[in-house]
C-alpha cells in the first residue's frame, strides 16, 4: 500500500511567476523511507507543506495514509507527524513543558501526556535537559526535541523537512542515529535533504527533485551508478604526470583524465579502498611520491551535474536571485 | 468540547510563558504605572479639571484605556514571533481546532490585562485616585476595559499574522495605537483642540471608552464639538457598539488569515 501519494502537484507563488512545484509526483510505500533530495529552492519544503496540510496546491492531488489531504486535512493531521526545518518548539518553555503541552493538544489527557513526555525525553537522551528552557539547548538537542514532539502519538507517516540542516557534524551524526532507530521500528518516513550522504544513510529510495519536478528516482546505489560511482584522484609533480596517468588507468580499467592546472589525475573506480591501496602500491614501486591521493564519493553536485547538466550551487544562486527580485 | 479544551491548553501556555519569563509581566506593569506617576505629577498640577479630586480622577480612566489598547501590540508581536520560529506550522499540523492557537493567544493576553489593571489600580489609589461610584460600577468599568482589550487583541492577531517581521509589528502597532490614544480625551480635554480635531477625538473609540469609564467611576464628561450627540450622551453604548463592530470585522478576518497564513 502507498502511504504517501502525490500526483502532478503544482504550486506557484507571486501570481504564477515562481513555480515552486511544477507537476511533481511521488509515492512512498508503507513502512519505507523516501528521501526527497534537492538543492535549496527545488521545492522540497513546498511538497512537505502540501502533504502535511499546511499549504494547498494550485492543482494536482495528494493523499497520506489513504486520506485526501485537500478534502480531509483534519483527518490527515491525526495520522501524521511533522518536524520542520526550524525547531518548532517553544523556546521559553522547558523541553518537558513543551512535550506535555503537545501531548495534551493530542488529547492524551494530562496524566498520559506526562508519562509520554518522560518516555520521549528518555528515548531522545534529553532527560537531563528536561527542566531547562529550550533556548539553552544546542541545535541538535532542539531538533531531537522537535522530533520527539512529532512522535507523541505514534504517527502513521512521519515527515522530516531537512532534519539536519544547520547542525554541526556531531549533531548530524546524533540525529542520524535517532532517525535510524525510528526506521528500524518500521515507520513510514518522507525526509527531505540537501545531502546525498544523508539520503544514502537513511533512505530506501531517493527522489531527486529540481525546479519543482522529480528528475530521477531510485535506490541510492542505482543513482550513484547513474552518476558514476567513486573516483580515484591523485595529485603528483609535473614530472610524474604521464607515468601516473598510466598507473591510474591500469588500476581503474578506464581512461584517466587530467586537470592540468591542479595536476590532478582521476578515473572512476568500482573497488573503493582496494583501488586506493593498489594505486599507492604501484606509485611506490614506480618511485613516484604522490602529493595527494584519495577516493572521492559522488556528491549532490555530481548527481545534479550528471542529471541536469547544471550544478546544485548554480541553481541555488539563481533562486536567491529570484527571491531578491521579489522584494 | 475538544475545541474548548484546545483553547484552554493554549491559554495555559500563555500563562506558563509569563511565569517562565517574569520580566514580561514586570515590564508590562512598570510602563503603565510609570505613566500613572508621570502624568499625575507632571500634568496634574497644571491641568484644572473643575471636578472634585483633581486631575488624577480623569487621568486614571485614560491610562487604563491606553494600557488595554496596547494589548494590540502584545498580541501582534507574540504571534509574529511564533510565526517566525515555525511554531505556527507545528500547531497547524496538529489534529486540533485550527482557531485554538489564536483564540488561546487572545484570552491569554486578556488574562495578563487583569494583572496589569490591578497593579495600575493600586498605583492610582496610592497617588490619590478615588472613584466616587459604587463598587459594582467600578467593577463594571474594569469589565469593559478587559472587553475592549480583548476586541483590540483581535486587531493585533491580524497585524501579527500579516507582518513579515516581528520588529515591524511592534512599530506598526505603535503607529496605530499611539495617535489613537493621544487624539482623544484620555489625557487632556478635547475642548482645547482645533474644532476639526475635536470631531475625530470625540468619536474616537478610545474617547468613548474613556468617557464610559469616567461615567462608571462617577465623573462628569466634557465634550466639545460633539456635545449633545449620541456618543457624548451614551458613551457606554457607543463603546459597546464599537467593540462589537471591531470583533465582527477582525475575528473573521484574522481567522481567515490564520488558515491561509502560508498560502
Amino acid at each position: 500500500m502507498k502511504s504517501v501519494l502525490a500526483d502532478e502537484l503544482v504550486k506557484t507563488y507571486d501570481k504564477g511567476r515562481v513555480r515552486a512545484l511544477d507537476g511533481l509526483s511521488l509515492d512512498v510505500e508503507e513502512g519505507t523511507v523516501l528521501s526527497v533530495l534537492g538543492p535549496n529552492g527545488a521545492g522540497k519544503t513546498t511538497v512537505v507543506r502540501i502533504l502535511t496540510t499546511l499549504l494547498r496546491p494550485d492543482s494536482g492531488s495528494a493523499s497520506v495514509a489513504g486520506i485526501d489531504v485537500i478534502k480531509n486535512p483534519e483527518k490527515v493531521r491525526e495520522v501524521i507527524g511533522l518536524s520542520g526545518q526550524y525547531a518548532a518548539v517553544d523556546e521559553i518553555l522547558t523541553g518537558y513543558d513543551n512535550l506535555v503541552m503537545f501531548g495534551e493538544l493530542y488529547h492524551l489527557g494530562k496524566k498520559q501526556a506526562v508519562v509520554r513526555a518522560h518516555e520521549l525525553l528518555e528515548r531522545f537522551s534529553l532527560t537531563e535537559a528536561a527542566k531547562r528552557p529550550i533556548k539553552t539547548y544546542s541545535g541538535g538537542m532542539r531538533r531531537r526535541l522537535d522530533l520527539a514532539a512529532s512522535l507523541i502519538v505514534k504517527p502513521k507517516v512521519l515527515f522530516l523537512d531537512e532534519p539536519t540542516t544547520g547542525l554541526d557534524p556531531r549533531g548530524r551524526q546524533e540525529m542520524w542515529g535517532v532517525i535510524q532507530e525510528l526506521v528500524k521500528g518500521g515507520v513510514t518516513l518522507l525526509l527531505t535533504t540537501q545531502y546525498l550522504e544523508e539520503a544514502d544513510q537513511l533512505a530506501d529510495e531517493i527522489a531527486v527533485i529540481d525546479t519543482g519536478k522529480v528528475i530521477a528516482r531510485g535506490t541510492s546505489d542505482a543513482l550513484k551508478k547513474q552518476v558514476g560511482g567513486e573516483r580515484l584522484e591523485v595529485v603528483v609533480d609535473q614530472a610524474n604526470v604521464a607515468k601516473t596517468m598510466e598507473i591510474v588507468a591500469a588500476v581503474s580499467g578506464n581512461k584517466a583524465t587530467l586537470d592540468e592546472g591542479l595536476r590532478l589525475i582521476s578515473a572512476p573506480v568500482s573497488t573503493g579502498s582496494a583501488a586506493l591501496f593498489e594505486v599507492l602500491k604501484s606509485l611506490d614501486s614506480a618511485g613516484i611520491h604522490a602529493l595527494d591521493v584519495g577516493l572521492k564519493r559522488p556528491s549532490l553536485d555530481d548527481v545534479f551535474l550528471s542529471l541536469t547538466g547544471h550544478a546544485a550551487e548554480e541553481k541555488q544562486a539563481e533562486i536567491t536571485e529570484k527571491k531578491r527580485g521579489r522584494k | 468540547m475538544s475545541a474548548i479544551n484546545d483553547v484552554a491548553i493554549i491559554t495555559r501556555r500563555q500563562l506558563l510563558l509569563l511565569t517562565r519569563v517574569p520580566e514580561v509581566l514586570i515590564f508590562s506593569t512598570i510602563q503603565p504605572v510609570m505613566f500613572v506617576l508621570l502624568f499625575r505629577f507632571v500634568f496634574g498640577g497644571s491641568i484644572s479639571t473643575g471636578q472634585p479630586g483633581g486631575y488624577v480622577q480623569l487621568l486614571m480612566p485614560g491610562i487604563f484605556v491606553q494600557t488595554v489598547a496596547f494589548t494590540l501590540a502584545g498580541t501582534a508581536s507574540g504571534l509574529a514571533e511564533d510565526m517566525k520560529k515555525g511554531l505556527i506550522d507545528r500547531f497547524r499540523s496538529l489534529p486540533i481546532s485550527q482557531s485554538a492557537l489564536v483564540i488561546g493567544r487572545t484570552l491569554g493576553d486578556s488574562l495578563l490585562n487583569i494583572v496589569v489593571l490591578a497593579v495600575m489600580g493600586i498605583a492610582g489609589y496610592i497617588v490619590g485616585w478615588r472613584p466616587s461610584a459604587g463598587l459594582g460600577n467600578v467593577a463594571l468599568g474594569f469589565l469593559f476595559l478587559l472587553f475592549f482589550g480583548y476586541a483590540l487583541s483581535w486587531v493585533g492577531v491580524l497585524v501579527g499574522l500579516s507582518a513579515s517581521d516581528a520588529r515591524v509589528v511592534q512599530n506598526v502597532s505603535f503607529i496605530v495605537t499611539f495617535p489613537l490614544t493621544f487624539l482623544s480625551n484620555a489625557f487632556a480635554p478635547t475642548t482645547g483642540m482645533p474644532r476639526i480635531l475635536q470631531y475625530f477625538a470625540e468619536w474616537n473609540p478610545v474617547s468613548t471608552m474613556v468617557a464610559a469609564c469616567r461615567q462608571l467611576f462617577g465623573l462628569k464628561n466634557q465634550f466639545g464639538a460633539t456635545a449633545g450627540s449620541f456618543p457624548s450622551e451614551h458613551p457606554l453604548t457607543t463603546s459597546l457598539i464599537y467593540m462589537v463592530i471591531i470583533m465582527l470585522i477582525f475575528i473573521p478576518l484574522s481567522l481567515r488569515k490564520y488558515r491561509h497564513s502560508v498560502d
